[in-house]
């Protein structure tokens, strides 16, 4: 071995120039991270090498605490998953509890249902839309929008008394019937509405800095979309024609006439103009339920499910025992299982329902749709520039209530 | 007039039904011959197909589900598990999934004991990744070749399984920011009052059929009741 092969196997190039990838934390206080999010980022530079997103910071054990309530006490705690949407959730119970008991919803209960769940979809979508275009820098559609998001709140506190824990879709129907006056004033409100919706596109569909961060960002294809178990507009952006709605409809959604949207790009854009075309739409289906719907009841007719009317109570003592009863020992389920799924307007939001028979859940599993979506985030900000992975977070539109439960 | 054209639509969901019902027994039937060395049994629940199958199988089965022309499962939308404690081997995992050439469900489910190791679905389906973690944290099922198989939902740290039905509902641990010591510190649960779980159990009749203790020989109620059945049971 001579000299000068002793010095080059003293320092070792290879290694000696290798740089250990700078790794980060990106939350779980930060703004863009859309609630309690802590992302472990190894980057190269600026580029996103691996991202290792840690959940549970809202971790409150839902499931747990489900299995130790009656179905009726149960319910509640869905408005807390995803309290952007709080009553698309509440309607996957409901719809399983349902399904377990036997028992149909009167028709215009479940076009109340519908309404309301539609009307959640707008809410959802207009909060997720104007804080994806805050996350890239505008602020404008964020401070135009809330104020119409504002006025749709006050209609939730109308027709249920709070603004986002409503505990308003219970097994049989709803809590209570529409207040008077109320149709009309969603009728004013739907109608305004597009006009407004317009305003937003008017702000970022064409807009040069928007579409700078958005276009090919986060990029998912079809085969990744299905791969990945997404759903709702994560899929349709992926160009998958799939709508709960429309395939399994539940509800009165098989009278209704709308179209689904379909990106074609599945980048995050592509999940933008989905976002945007799904306002149209659940505009159309709300006015639709707003003049077909019945007159008539909106909760089952059994008081082994539904509570007596108050009134009743001061006549009857059947009534007044049943009150009673469905307040301390609740209903009994018939054993058995179920995975009953509703188009929550993040995605697919499902309910794995074990009852063995007694008044409360045995098992109650709550499949999140966010949940999925954020496990893709990987491979959607693989290679991307760190401000990328921004845009990517806002278009998953994740909720950290319904993602850690 | 419009009762009867109420009535016809009536009739013609009943038959879409019936002939959705017949395409689902036959791909039923399909999956049950193909898989036929696999499948321990099948059972609809209420409109769910489902299957139990040998934990060691579920891949192959995912996978033929997933692939198969006639099946094309190709989504996973879920994986969980229930504990019944009293079974041999407690843990029932379950898998759902999806298809959305033929719009159908259907779900797999396999058993586990605590020290029995799953084999891991992430080789068919990749969503079964953070599912697979959350069944690991949250009941203590380990699964085999699992890249990743972290806690997920839990705090860093954490000891037990929490939706085990022996885990104590107000858990072991609780924490608070100590002032002395600046930082979060973990105490065992101190609770004021006990924790009180009401049954609330008793033989009313609106209860559904669950027969109670000592009154096997009376008769299982049927579900539901109104003041109008009631009545016309009076009036009868």
């Amino acid at each position: 071995m001579n000299a000068l092969e002793k010095i080059t196997e003293a320092v070792d190039c290879s290694t000696e120039t290798q740089i250990k990838p700078f790794t980060f934390n990106f939350g779980p206080q930060h703004p863009a991270a859309h609630g309690v999010l802590r992302l472990v980022l190894e980057m190269d530079g600026e580029v996103v090498e691996r991202a290792d997103p840690h959940i549970g910071l809202l971790h409150r054990g839902t499931e747990k605490l489900i299995e130790y309530k009656t179905y009726m006490q149960a319910l509640p705690y869905f408005d807390r998953l995803d309290y952007v949407a709080p009553m698309n959730q509440e309607h996957a119970f409901a719809l399983a509890t349902e399904k377990l008991l036997g028992i149909t919803v009167p028709e215009r209960g479940q076009y109340i249902r519908v309404l309301f769940a539609e009307h959640g979809r707008i809410l959802n979508h207009l909060l997720n839309l104007t804080t994806f275009a805050l996350d890239v820098g505008a602020i404008t559609p964020a401070l135009w929008m809330f104020e119409e998001r504002e006025k749709g709140m006050e209609f939730y506190e109308r027709v249920c008394g709070a603004r986002l824990h409503a505990n308003y879709f219970r097994t049989g129907g709803v809590a209570q019937d529409m207040p008077a006056g109320l149709a009309e004033d969603m009728m004013d409100w739907l109608e305004q509405l597009p006009k407004h919706i317009a305003d937003l596109e008017g702000l970022l569909s064409e807009n040069r800095i928007f579409k700078q961060r958005t276009v090919d960002i986060g990029i998912v294809k079809k085969s990744e979309a299905l791969d990945w178990g997404f759903s709702g507009p994560m899929l349709r952006g992926s160009g998958v024609a799939w709508d709960l709605r429309k395939s399994q409809p539940y509800d009165v959604y098989d009278k209704m006439d709308f179209n689904v949207p379909v990106g074609k790009t599945g980048d995050c854009y592509a999940r933008y103009l989905v976002r945007v075309a799904e306002m149209y739409e659940s505009i159309k289906i709300m006015k639709q339920c707003l003049e077909q719907m019945p007159k008539g009841d909106v909760m089952v007719n059994d008081y082994k499910v539904a509570p007596p009317p108050r009134a009743e109570m001061k006549q009857s003592m059947e009534a007044l025992i049943h009150h009673f009863k469905l307040f301390t020992e609740g209903y009994h389920v018939p054993a058995g299982e179920t995975y009953t799924a509703v188009e929550a307007p993040k995605g697919e939001f499902a309910v794995y329902l074990v009852s063995d028979g007694s008044n409360r859940p045995y098992r109650c599993h709550i499949r999140a749709p966010g949940f999925l979506h954020l496990q893709g985030f990987e491979f959607m900000s693989k290679g991307h520039m760190l401000a990328d992975a921004v845009s990517v977070i806002g278009s998953l539109d994740i909720v950290f209530g319904e993602i850690d439960r | 007039m419009m009762t009867e054209t109420t009535e016809n639509n009536d009739v013609t969901t009943h038959d879409d039904d019936d002939c959705l019902q017949a395409s689902r027994d036959e791909l039923a039937q399909y999956i049950a011959l193909n898989l036929k060395d696999y499948l321990v049994s099948r059972e609809w629940q209420k409109d769910e197909l489902c299957l139990n199958v040998q934990r060691e199988d579920i891949c192959y089965v995912l996978k033929f589900l997933r692939d198969d022309a006639r099946c094309r499962f190709t989504q996973l939308m879920n994986v969980t598990a229930v504990d019944y404690p009293d079974h041999t081997e407690r843990f029932s995992i379950v898998y759902n999934l999806l298809s959305l050439t033929n719009n159908d469900r259907i779900r797999l489910k396999t058993t586990a004991s605590e020290t029995d190791i799953v084999p891991s679905a992430t080789s068919v389906f990749s969503s079964a990744g953070w599912m697979e973690r959350e069944v690991f944290d949250l009941f203590g099922v380990a699964f085999a070749n699992h890249a990743d198989l972290r806690r997920i939902l839990t705090d860093y740290g954490f000891d037990g399984h929490p939706l085990r039905k022996d885990f104590p509902l107000t858990g072991y641990v609780e924490l608070r920011y100590s002032e002395e010591e600046k930082r979060v510190v973990y105490e065992p649960v101190e609770l004021t009052q006990d924790f009180r779980s009401f049954d609330n159990v008793s033989p009313w009749e609106g209860m559904t059929n669950i027969q109670l203790p000592g009154d096997e020989k009376g008769v299982k109620p049927e579900f539901g009741w109104t003041p109008s059945k009631v009545e016309l049971a009076g009036k009868e």
